[in-house]
C-alpha cells in the first residue's frame, strides 16, 4: 500500500489516490523518474474484515483500477455496434436469432442484444462511477482545504527542481524578493496571478540567512478536474432520472386527420417507470398538409431536400395555432417535443366483396422501402359477407411506376408522377378472429391461398388512382381513391431531464478544458548576501504535469529583480522537450 | 471548367506535392541518420582508444551528442519538404473551398469531404507547430499519411458534389462535423508523435530490431520525453474537441432524431474513442503506466478513430450513413 505511506509523507491536507504518480502533490520532484517504478509491497500483515474492506475500497478507488475499468468499458461497448440491438433494430435481432439458433440463444442469455442495459455493462460503469466518487470526494475535501491554505514553504535545496535560475544583483535581499513577489502577484491586485507568501529564513549550513518568497498558482486546475468528474456523476444521475420520467409515443397521421395526446391514441408508447398517464396534457393535433421536395437534377436525382408537415395544434383550453414540423425542427407542445420522423403515402382503398357489399374502406399506410418510395402495404379484409372467405391483399404502391418486361415493378421517383398500386390477392382465414395481436404491416399467409392464373403464376391486381378493378376469382372489386393522401410518422417525446443533462455536459466540458490548460505552478525564490557582498537570487519552479511555460515563468520572476544582468541568468531546463524556435535562434 | 472538377484537380495537385514532400523529408532523415551514425562510430573508436589508454570509466555514449554539431548536415531537403507541404496545404484549402461552392454548402458532409478536410487539418497542424518548434522530423510521416488519405479519398470515397438531405440541414453540420474533423486531424499528428516515441524508446532501451543502423534516423527525432510531451499537448486539445463533438452531436441528435443518445454505431465508436483517450490521460498520471505504456493508448485510440471513420461508415448500418457510397 505504497499510496498510504506516500500520502502520509506528503503535505498535510492532501489526498493522493492510490497509484497516482504526482510529484506535484508530494511538494518536491521525485528522486528518480517514476516511469516504470514498481509499487513496493510491504509484507502484508493480517488485515481482518475491516482491514480487508478498507483494502478493497482503496483498490477500487485506485488509479490502476479506474484505468482498468475504463479499458473494460471501451471493450464492453463494442459488441453493441456489431450485433443488432433490440431497442434500435428489433427485427434485426429476430433475424439474427433465426440465422444463428445456438449461438444466438447464448448471446441473448448473456445480454448481447441489449448490451447497454445488460448486467455486465451496467456493472462496469457503476463500478467506474463508484471508483470515481471514492476518489473525487476526498480530493474535493483536500482541495477545499488547499484553497484556503498558503503556498508550501521554501524547499531547502533548489537543485533538484525542473526549472530554476540564479542571478546576482546590487539590490538588498529584501528588495529583490519583494520585486519577485510583486511580479508573481501580477498587476491586478483583486485578481492575483499567484498566491504569494513573503518569508525569512535562518542561516543553514554554509548559506547565510535569506529572504524568501513562496508562491502558487493554478488552483483552478484541480477545481476544473473535480468539476469535470462531479459533472459526469451529475450527467449519469440526470440521464437515469430522465429514463424513469420520460415517455415517448409514435403515431402515424394522414393528411386531414389528427391524434390526441393520450396513451391509447399512439401506435406505440414507451414510458419510464415513474411516468403517470395523467401527466399527459390532453392537447390534440391535426395534419393539415404534408409537403416534400426532391432534387431532380441528374447529379443528386431524387435525393430528399425538404419535408414539411403543416399542423394545427389544439390546446385543452380550446386555443388553436398553426405550426410547421420539419426534420431537425421539432415543435414543442406543453413541454413535449414532436418530431417528424417519417412519411409516405396512405392511399384510400375500398374493397367490395362478391356480394357487392363494402367489405373494407380506409386509408392504408404504405411504408417506403427505398429512396424512390417503392412502398409496401397490407390490406386485411375480414369483414366480408357471411359465407365468403376473408381476403388479404399485399403489395406495393409505386408513386412513379416503372413496370419491367418480366412483370416486376418499382418506383422511379418519390413524387406521384404516375402512381400505380400492385397487389397480390389471398383468400382464406386471416387469423384475426382469435384475438391474438397481429402486425398490421404483415400478412400471415399460413392459412391463406394465393390467387393464381392458369400457368400457376400469382395474379397481380393493378390499379391507378380513381380506377376500380376486378379482383380475381370473382372475389369482388377494388377501388383506389382519386386523392393520394400523405401520411407522416410523428414521434412525441417528453424528457424533463434534458436541461440538466445539457448543463452537466457543458460543466464537464468546461471543467475538462480548465483542468487541461490551466498551468498549476509553484515558484520559490530565495535571496541572500553572497560571499562577495552582492545579493544572490535563486528561483525554482515546479509544475503539475507537462508545462512548457514553467522555465519562462521562473525567468520572468527573476527578471523582475532590479539590476539583474540578463547574461547572468543561468538556464538549465531539465524537462525533456523540443526546443522552441526562439530558444534555437 | 466546372468548379467541382477543378477541386478534384487541386486535390491531386496537393497529393502530388505531399508525395514530393514525403520523399524530401525521408531522404533528409536518412542523410541525417547517416551523418549521426558516422559520428557515433567515430566517437566509439575514440572511446576505445581511451579505454586502451587505461581510463576504464570513459563514458562510451557521452561524446555522441558532442559529435553531432561537429558534423553539420545540410537540411536543404527538409526545407524543400516544408515548402511543398505548405503548398499542399494551400492547394487543399482551395480545393475544399471550391468543393463547398460547387455543392452550395459546408464542404464536410460526406466521407470524401471529411477525408479531405481531415488531411488538411493534419497538415496544417504540422506546419503550424513547426513555426514554433522544429518538428521537421515528423514531416515524412505526416506527408506520407496525407498522401495515403488523399489517394484513398479520391479513389475509394469520391462522390459528386451535391446538396444534403434534410437531416443534415442545420448549423450543427458546420460545428459538430467541423470540430470532429479538426480533432481527427490533431489526433493524427499526435499519433505519429506517439509512434515515434515508442520506436525511439525501444531503440534507446536497446531493442535488437530497432538498434540497427537502418533505424539510425530515430536518433534525429527527439527524446522520448519530448515526444511524449508534444503528443500529450496535441491529444489534450483534440480530446477537448472530441468531447465537444460528442456533446454537439447529442444536441443535434435531440433535434434531428428525437433522442440525444441512442447507441447508434457511430455514437458507440465515438464513445469508445473518448473512453480510450480518457484512459490515456489517466494512464499518463498513473505510476507504472506513464511513458511508453501510455503511448500505446494513443495508438489504440487512433485505431478506434480510424475505425470510427471507415469501418463504421462502410460496414455498419446506422443513422450516420452519410458516406454517400
Amino acid at each position: 500500500m505504497a499510496g498510504r505511506t506516500r500520502s502520509s509523507d506528503s503535505r498535510e491536507g492532501t489526498y493522493v489516490p492510490e497509484g497516482i504518480a504526482d510529484e506535484f502533490t508530494q511538494g518536491e520532484p521525485a528522486e528518480a523518474p517514476s516511469s516504470g517504478e514498481k509499487p513496493q509491497r510491504p509484507n502484508a500483515p493480517a488485515l481482518g474484515l475491516v482491514g480487508t474492506l478498507r483494502w478493497m475500497w482503496r483498490q477500487l478507488t485506485s488509479m490502476r483500477v479506474a484505468l482498468m475499468l475504463l479499458m473494460l468499458l471501451a471493450v464492453a461497448a463494442v459488441p453493441g455496434s456489431v450485433l443488432p440491438q433490440r431497442n434500435q433494430d428489433a427485427a434485426g435481432v429476430i433475424e439474427y436469432l433465426a440465422d444463428h439458433p445456438t449461438a444466438g440463444e447464448w448471446l441473448d442469455r448473456a445480454g448481447f442484444f441489449d448490451v447497454y442495459s445488460s448486467v455486465w455493462f451496467s456493472a462496469i460503469y457503476i463500478l467506474l462511477f463508484v471508483s470515481l466518487v471514492g476518489c473525487i470526494l476526498p480530493r474535493s475535501a483536500a482541495h477545499y482545504r488547499a484553497l484556503r491554505g498558503r503556498p508550501p514553504r521554501v524547499p531547502s535545496r533548489f537543485n533538484r527542481f525542473p526549472a530554476k535560475a540564479t542571478a546576482t544583483t546590487d539590490a538588498t535581499p529584501e528588495e529583490a524578493v519583494d520585486a519577485v513577489a510583486a511580479r508573481l502577484r501580477g498587476r491586478l491586485s483583486w485578481l492575483p496571478l499567484f498566491r504569494v507568501d513573503r518569508g525569512e529564513e535562518a542561516a543553514r549550513g554554509t548559506r547565510p540567512a535569506a529572504a524568501t518568497v513562496s508562491a502558487e498558482r493554478g488552483y483552478l486546475r484541480e477545481t476544473g478536474n473535480l468539476v469535470f468528474h462531479l459533472a459526469l456523476v451529475g450527467l449519469l444521475v440526470s440521464v437515469a432520472t430522465g429514463q424513469m420520467l420520460h415517455y415517448r409515443g409514435q403515431a402515424i397521421v394522414t393528411e386531414g386527420r389528427g391524434f390526441a395526446n393520450a396513451v391509447v391514441d399512439y401506435d406505440t408508447f414507451e414510458k419510464g417507470s415513474w411516468f403517470r398517464p395523467e401527466s399527459l396534457v390532453p392537447f390534440s393535433m391535426t395534419l393539415d398538409e404534408f409537403e416534400s421536395e426532391f432534387a431532380s437534377d441528374t447529379v443528386a436525382f431524387a435525393q430528399a431536400r425538404d419535408f414539411t408537415a403543416h399542423v394545427t395544434v389544439a390546446e385543452p383550453s380550446g386555443a388553436e395555432r398553426s405550426e410547421q414540423i420539419k426534420v431537425n425542427h421539432p415543435i414543442v407542445v406543453d413541454g413535449a417535443k414532436i418530431y417528424l420522423q417519417g412519411n409516405g403515402f396512405a392511399p384510400e382503398i375500398t374493397v367490395h366483396d362478391a356480394d357487392g357489399a363494402v367489405a373494407f374502406s380506409g386509408r392504408v399506410t404504405f411504408i417506403p422501402e427505398d429512396t424512390m418510395y417503392t412502398s409496401r402495404g397490407v390490406v386485411k379484409v375480414p369483414d366480408v359477407s357471411s359465407g365468403l372467405d376473408q381476403i388479404g391483399l399485399v403489395g406495393y404502391f409505386l408513386p412513379t411506376a416503372e413496370v419491367n418486361e418480366d412483370g416486376s415493378a418499382r418506383s422511379a421517383f418519390p413524387q406521384p408522377v404516375d402512381p400505380l398500386l400492385v397487389l397480390e390477392v389471398y383468400t382464406g382465414d386471416l387469423g384475426l378472429d382469435d384475438g391474438s395481436p397481429q402486425n398490421v404491416y404483415e400478412l400471415d399467409t399460413a392459412n391463406l391461398t394465393a390467387a393464381v392464373d392458369d400457368q400457376g403464376q400469382r395474379i397481380k391486381v393493378l390499379a391507378r388512382p380513381g380506377e376500380t378493378v376486378e379482383l380475381p376469382d370473382g372475389l369482388g372489386t377494388l377501388t383506389l381513391g382519386e386523392e393520394l393522401p400523405r401520411y407522416v410518422a410523428l414521434d412525441l417525446r417528453h424528457d424533463p431531464s434534458l436541461a440538466f443533462v445539457l448543463v452537466f455536459a457543458l460543466l464537464a466540458l468546461g471543467g475538462l478544458t480548465v483542468s487541461l490548460f490551466t498551468p498549476r505552478r509553484r515558484v520559490w525564490a530565495r535571496a541572500y548576501t553572497g560571499p562577495d557582498g552582492a545579493t544572490v537570487v535563486e528561483v525554482a519552479g515546479l509544475a503539475r504535469g507537462d508545462d512548457a511555460g514553467l522555465q519562462t515563468e521562473v525567468d520572468r520572476a527573476l527578471a523582475a529583480v532590479t539590476g539583474t544582468e540578463p547574461g547572468a541568468t543561468r538556464r538549465e531546463p531539465q524537462q525533456p522537450r523540443i526546443a522552441t524556435r526562439s530558444e534555437k535562434d | 471548367m466546372e468548379l467541382a472538377n477543378l477541386s478534384v484537380l487541386l486535390v491531386w495537385g496537393a497529393a502530388t506535392a505531399l508525395a514530393i514532400g514525403f520523399i524530401a523529408f525521408a531522404v533528409d532523415l536518412s542523410r541525417l541518420s547517416g551523418a549521426k551514425v558516422d559520428a557515433r562510430d567515430a566517437a566509439r573508436s575514440r572511446a576505445k582508444v581511451a579505454v586502451g589508454a587505461g581510463v576504464a570509466d570513459a563514458p562510451v555514449d557521452a561524446p555522441v551528442d558532442d559529435a553531432g554539431p561537429a558534423a553539420p548536415v545540410s537540411r536543404k531537403l527538409a526545407g524543400i519538404g516544408m515548402s511543398v507541404t505548405w503548398l499542399a496545404a494551400a492547394l487543399l484549402l482551395i480545393a475544399i473551398v471550391l468543393r463547398g461552392i460547387a455543392a452550395g454548402r459546408t464542404p464536410w458532409a460526406n466521407m470524401y469531404e471529411f477525408a479531405l478536410v481531415g488531411t488538411f487539418v493534419a497538415v496544417a497542424v504540422f506546419v503550424g507547430v513547426n513555426t514554433r518548434r522544429d518538428v521537421r522530423f515528423l514531416g515524412a510521416f505526416v506527408a506520407g499519411l496525407g498522401v495515403l488519405f488523399l489517394v484513398l479519398a479520391q479513389e475509394k470515397f469520391f462522390v459528386a458534389a451535391m446538396g444534403v438531405q434534410p437531416a443534415l440541414q442545420k448549423y450543427w453540420l458546420v460545428l459538430h462535423v467541423g470540430v470532429a474533423i479538426v480533432a481527427t486531424g490533431i489526433f493524427t499528428v499526435a499519433f505519429v508523435t506517439s509512434v515515434l516515441q515508442l520506436l525511439r524508446d525501444a531503440r534507446d532501451n536497446g531493442s535488437a530490431m530497432l538498434g540497427s543502423r537502418r533505424w539510425g534516423w530515430l536518433d534525429h527525432t527527439a527524446t522520448p520525453g519530448a515526444l511524449e510531451s508534444l503528443s500529450f499537448r496535441l491529444n489534450s486539445v483534440a480530446f477537448v474537441l472530441w468531447t465537444f463533438t460528442l456533446i454537439g452531436g447529442a444536441i443535434w441528435a435531440e433535434d434531428a432524431w428525437g433522442r440525444y443518445w441512442g447507441w447508434d454505431p457511430k455514437e458507440v465508436w465515438s464513445f469508445i474513442v473518448w473512453v480510450v483517450y480518457a484512459a490515456y490521460l489517466h494512464a499518463r498520471t498513473t505510476r507504472g503506466w506513464s511513458g511508453s505504456r501510455a503511448a500505446w493508448f494513443v495508438v489504440a485510440g487512433y485505431a478506434c478513430v480510424l475505425f470510427n471513420f471507415t469501418g463504421v461508415n462502410l460496414i455498419f448500418n446506422g443513422k450516420h450513413s452519410y458516406s454517400g457510397l
